[in-house]
């Protein structure tokens, strides 16, 4: 039976990994990311996991070694942060395009300079189009649930393509929280051993990650995101199988308060938290017509998820956590703009940068957005966008 | 022969353009990028199979006369095999389309 246990995010992100059962863990420590990879070594240290622990130089290797066990049928785990995950860059490509289901956690932190540790989506936002599946935890249970579906949702073999699980470095990462957790045969019912499409394998020699010269590479790449877009519906399939066995549902945009909501906020991660506590007060304490969006799934982005959800949406005010430099408004508006850009009425939509490099964002903050994005809707008002929080 | 590359839509190769099959450049057409071609004046060839054994790309066969041919799926058009030639009897010619 299912027990529920006060434990750190990381560790219980740990336990996940061990009860998936994985093969190769590849790892190198980097802050706010180390608890996960530390308890895990304990783990196999201790015999709790029957796998291989291969301690790594870096990142760069940590990511390669990954693309090795992954490629010899190993179930392959690893986890970063910030610049451990820009370290892995080269490599984060290559994975995806060999179609190798590896699973890591992203303890979310900005990137430097300057240098930073604390929390935010820069690190994220770095990879965007390497072609990863990239999935937000907002509270520690979800960063365990998740965890455990990834590697289902990873291993399909419609999909077979990496997916990190973010979650918010030290706000999530280095908290204690109350944790469901699921014995070793509630999982064994869930997640089968992993079973790859084709491995290497000296009794059927195949070689993979080959050339590709001009007269395939673009239709390699096509086949490559056809793929990606196309596992939204194996990811909806495998929340839906997780939320009929276990009680706890998941979706690719999560709602609150929606209903008769003319002005959305939309947010991703675990300030998701204080903008619940924030649309509470705006609807109970004053009236407002106020809802909430969180996006669970940032690649592949849920387009029409989203137009559906935004009918009859007046006003959308979209928070992001990183900047993209030079562009028109945060990573995430600028995705949602243009996914409603041709479509019959749109809201209006205002981009918000807030909590970059750990910066509180409060509940002030978002009535603050709240505000300002109708208002700035009620005018019509051209911008990029606004960033709140920051001193002028 | 397999289907050539740029023959095939994204639908049609295996998973991550691994190869499955394990081969060689016999199956395919190498020598399709060559601008220049060997022909050989077989009334001066003295069949000693110079070109045969000069050639970097294997790509010259035993005929049953004694005399070789071009393996023009396979030859690049380098010139070694004109070059090498005693009696001068192989010359390179432009490819027409
Ligand atoms: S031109 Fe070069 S490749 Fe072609 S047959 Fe002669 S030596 Fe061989
Ligand atoms: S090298 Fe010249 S002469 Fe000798 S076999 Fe070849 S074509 Fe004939």
């Amino acid at each position: 039976m299912a027990k529920r246990i006060g434990i750190e995010v990381s560790l219980a992100i740990s336990e996940a990994v061990k009860l998936a059962n994985v093969d190769a863990i590849a790892a190198y420590p980097i802050t706010p990311q180390t608890h996960i990879v530390e308890h895990l070594s304990e783990l196999v240290a201790d015999g709790e996991l029957q796998a291989e622990f291969i301690p790594v130089e870096s990142e760069h290797s940590a990511m390669s070694v990954c693309a090795g066990t992954s490629a010899a049928g190993a179930r392959t785990y690893t986890a970063t942060s910030s610049q451990g995950l820009a370290l892995m860059n080269e490599i984060l490509f290559i994975i995806p395009a060999m179609r190798l289901p590896v699973v890591m956690t992203i303890a979310n932190r900005s990137l430097s300079g300057p240098i930073s540790i604390w929390n935010d989506h820069s690190d994220l936002m770095s990879v965007r189009d390497t072609g990863w599946i990239a999935i937000f935890a907002e509270n520690g249970q979800e960063a365990f649930d998740l965890t455990l579906q990834s590697f289902k949702i990873a291993e399909d073999h419609r999909v077979m393509l990496p997916i990190s699980v973010n979650i918010d470095g030290f706000t999530l990462s280095h908290v204690i929280e109350p944790h469901e957790f699921l014995d070793q045969a509630e999982v064994d019912s869930f997640l089968p051993p992993y079973e790859p499409l084709v491995q290497l394998n000296p009794d059927k020699p195949v070689s993979m990650g080959m050339v590709g010269i001009p007269e395939i590479y673009f239709e390699a790449k096509k086949a490559q995101d056809m793929v990606l877009i196309e596992s939204k519906a194996v990811i909806k399939e495998v929340f839906k199988e997780f939320g009929e066995k276990f009680g706890r549902y998941y979706h690719v945009i999560e709602s609150y308060r929606t209903d008769d909501a003319e002005t959305l906020l939309m947010t991703m991660g675990s300030i998701s938290e204080t903008a619940m506590e924030a649309i509470d007060i705006m609807k109970d304490e004053q009236g407002r017509k106020v809802g909430l969006i969180r996006l669970r799934l940032w690649r592949p982005f849920p387009h029409e998820e989203l137009r559906e959800l935004l009918r009859g949406v007046k006003t959308l005010a979209v928070v992001d956590r990183a900047v993209s430099f030079g562009s028109p408004g945060g990573p995430v508006a600028t995705e949602v703009r243009s996914a409603l850009y041709n479509s019959e009425n749109a809201p209006y939509v205002a981009s918000f940068i807030a909590g970059l490099g750990g910066r509180d964002v409060t509940i002030e903050h978002f009535t603050t957005m709240v505000d300002m994005a109708e208002r700035m809707a009620e005018q019509r008002e051209v911008h990029e966008y606004k960033m709140i929080g920051v001193r002028e | 022969m397999a289907k050539n590359f740029n023959e095939m839509t994204w639908k049609e190769f295996d998973i991550a353009f691994m190869v499955t099959n394990p081969g060689c450049s016999a199956d395919y057409r190498t020598g399709d990028w060559r601008s220049q071609k060997p022909v050989t004046d077989k009334s001066k060839c003295i069949k000693c199979g110079v070109c045969y054994l000069a050639c970097p790309d294997d790509a010259i066969r035993l005929a049953a006369d004694g005399t070789y041919d071009f393996d023009y799926d396979h030859c690049k058009g380098c010139g070694i095999c004109a070059t090498e030639c005693w009696t001068g009897c192989i010359s390179m010619v432009e490819e027409e389309k």
